[in-house]
């Protein structure tokens, strides 16, 4: 059988090739990695006007077939018919920016040479035309020697005649060229695009263009990161509130529906894996879904409008101390709310090795899950004392954790760039595109697909360490008068755990909360809670758990405990998601080690010092 | 006379010019392919638009019909006149 016809979609980026993909092809999508890389393969099905289905693929943007990133490299091998996973495309679609010509003109020539059926399509005709511009299509066509076809693809406009085109094109394919082979002299190619580019151009009217303007306001010196700053407020605003309501909904969806079963089911060990493994450890991770995906809708607009490499390049500067370039800031920016949309929102770094200490300072920041761990250590430690007015010794505190992870990452990131990661591009050259509005079905799709990949990892990672978890907790069985959390395995790697960490102040209680903390940070408080109420007495019974705390650890103990979190890399997801972004266990090794020998030399020195000041 | 040529970080803000040359060896490998990607070549209208609000870093270029951002470093690598060709 052969298989269903495939079709790349090709151009630089920029040229609003995505949007013309999805356009094309609607919701039918599926998004997946190429073998051996982190590149996402984005494939859709469609009709062709003779009622035949075609698939189409989208490559990612590129500027020429000499690669300069790891997605340059896959967009060329897929041209070429050397990509594994992917098969020759039939034909190929190329996307060009209309106002752009004689930019995006020297990769179709590129790409024209390769001898493949082909169709380009003008698009963004419509800014164009608003930017003053008058295009001959009749000549692109004749100096090119394919058809070329004016589209708008957020109107849907030409999407009809593109089809069509490539219908004839697929099934009367006709070599373009000579196969020469495509040009690689990037000066001789860029020359003869811009003399194309003049050809084709009627008309030229200059008017002042919007995005000029918008930039006169958003990269002024002042008022850009003013409003970078009250752009970023809102973000942090609408993932931590607005995120409330959806996330205590699904938390009490997953707890009712685990006991619903809970009821049904007969006690006895599948019961409880079910229950106590399942529901409770996927249930605590499902919980972020809404936080995520609120994150990504203003990443996914911000990218979208133009305005996320506007953040990059008022950033550059600052991040450039710390070895890294401008394109670092949103990633680690939505650390702060989990470091797992922040690793997957480090596809947009170009440069792999800037990509990688990007990645790997990441769970240095702040990100929520350790919040429930502060919440509860601070409210039991720190006295509510007021510093002064409206400056409490709690909030002093938090900010101080805060700003220690801050330090942490950037320190890390200026060691790790100058040893393990050396090389790094140094460089931060970027595109600043058009703005435009974003639209709502590209974002949804995006959305749609960020939450399905979410959900993917919950689904199988996340279960079965959770599932690990809880056999570990469960097994073997407390007879009378045991403790389930004395004899279980997990109580005796607890053992194991608390002579590493006794010399640095932690007491049994911590040892045993640490490695159920692995799953999720804040799970370490829920542990805690578990091991007290099973201890307690009925005399006890009404204390709350910071009392119980409070009681039974040293204020250095408790100080300890806060800077281990700042820095232990406790969270499966964002190893899971390193392993996955950084294609293999080399760094998601690497990174966990450097955390907890960092963690372990903080928590550490914290204790010791207050230990010295009388605390312990 | 001749005008005498500056680096493009030395250009100010608004002021045409046309790219004389550029030092790709004063660059990486891939630094010098981006900036061709981008349209850096003899003779092609340049203009600094903005300029990143801490030290000054990076640059906003309008290149061809294109605005890409470089940093200084790299700014320095093109050398750019106000002549008309």
């Amino acid at each position: 059988m052969n298989p269903v016809p495939l079709v790349a979609v090709a151009g630089n980026p920029n040229a609003g090739k995505s949007a013309l993909f999805n356009a094309l092809t609607g919701a039918r999508q599926k998004v997946g990695n190429y073998p051996g890389v982190t590149v996402e393969r984005h494939v859709g099905r469609t009709t062709l006007p003779d009622g035949a289905p075609v698939e189409l693929v989208d490559l990612p943007g590129a500027y020429g077939l000499d690669p300069t990133s790891p997605d340059e490299a896959v967009t060329r091998d897929v041209l070429l018919g050397k990509q594994k996973g992917e098969r020759l495309p039939n034909a190929l679609l190329i996307v060009v920016d209309a106002s752009n010509l004689d930019n995006h003109l020297r990769f179709a020539l590129q790409l024209i040479d390769l001898g493949l059926p082909t169709v380009v399509a003008l698009n963004m005709i419509d800014l164009a035309k608003r930017d003053g511009l008058e295009l001959d299509v009749g000549r692109l066509e004749a100096e090119l020697g394919v058809p070329v076809v004016e589209t708008v693809a957020v109107r849907k406009r030409g999407l009809a005649e593109i089809m069509a085109q490539l219908n004839e094109m697929l099934i009367a394919p006709r070599k373009i060229r000579a196969g020469e082979g495509p040009s690689h002299d990037p000066l001789a190619l860029q020359r003869r695009a811009r003399e194309i580019a003049m050809a084709a151009i009627i008309r030229e009217t200059p008017v002042r263009r919007i995005t000029h303007r918008l930039d006169g306001l958003l990269l002024h010196p002042i008022a850009g990161p003013i409003i970078l700053a009250a752009v970023l407020f809102l973000m942090f605003q609408a993932v931590f509130s607005w995120s409330v309501i959806p996330a205590d909904a699904l938390e009490a969806a997953t707890l009712s529906l685990g006991q619903a079963i809970g009821d049904v089911l007969p006690h006895g060990v599948f019961r409880s894996m079910l229950v106590d493994g399942v529901f409770a450890g996927v249930g605590a991770v499902i919980v972020f879904l809404p936080q995520i995906l609120i994150l990504f809708l203003f990443i996914l607009v911000l990218e979208s409008s133009g305005y996320m490499v506007r953040a990059a390049f008022i950033m550059d500067r600052l991040m450039s101390h710390a070895g890294l370039s401008g394109r670092a800031f949103i990633p680690l920016l939505s650390s702060f709310a989990c470091a797992v949309p922040g690793i997957m929102a480090t596809r947009t770094i170009d440069d792999p090795k800037d990509r990688l200490t990007t990645i790997l300072v990441a769970p240095l920041m702040t990100c929520s899950a350790r919040l429930p761990v502060y919440t509860l250590i601070i409210g039991a430690f720190i006295p509510a004392r007021s510093l002064a007015p409206g400056i409490g010794l709690q909030g002093v505190v938090m900010f101080g954790l805060y700003l220690s992870g801050i330090f942490g990452a950037l320190l890390a990131a200026i060691v790790l760039s100058k040893t393990a990661v050396k090389g790094g591009g140094g460089a931060f050259m970027m595109e600043l595109p058009k703005y435009q509005l974003p639209r709502v079905s590209d974002v949804a799709i995006g959305l749609w697909q960020r939450a399905m990949i979410f959900l993917k990892r919950a689904g199988t990672i996340i279960l079965s360490t959770t599932i690990i978890l809880w056999a570990l907790a469960s097994f073997p069985q407390a007879g009378p008068g045991e403790k389930q959390s004395d004899v279980s395995i997990a109580g005796h790697i607890a053992d194991g755990i608390h002579t590493v960490v006794a010399p640095i102040g932690f007491n049994k209680d911590i040892s045993m909360a640490l490695l159920p903390a692995m799953a999720a940070r804040e799970v370490a408080v829920a542990a805690i809670g578990t091991v007290y109420s099973l201890d307690a007495g009925n005399d006890q019974g009404l204390q709350t758990l910071e009392q119980r705390l409070s009681g039974r650890w040293s204020l250095a103990t408790a100080l300890a405990f806060l800077a281990w979190f700042v820095f232990a890399p406790q969270c499966i997801s964002t190893i899971a998601v390193t392993r996955r972004e950084t294609n293999g266990w080399k760094w998601p090794i690497f990174m966990v080690s450097y955390l907890f020998v960092l963690a372990y030399i903080a928590a550490g020195a914290t204790y010791w010092t207050a230990v010295a000041f009388g605390l312990g | 006379m001749a005008v005498p040529l500056l680096s493009l970080d030395q250009l100010k803000l608004g002021v045409r010019a046309r790219i004389a040359a550029v030092d790709w060896s004063a660059l990486g490998e891939s630094e010098a392919c981006r900036l061709r990607h981008f349209g850096f070549d003899e003779g092609v209208l340049i203009e600094p638009l903005h300029l990143g609000p801490f030290g000054r870093d990076p640059l906003a270029v309008r290149v061809g019909r294109m605005t890409v951002a470089i940093r200084r470093a790299q700014a320095r690598a093109v050398r750019v006149t106000t002549e008309a060709p």
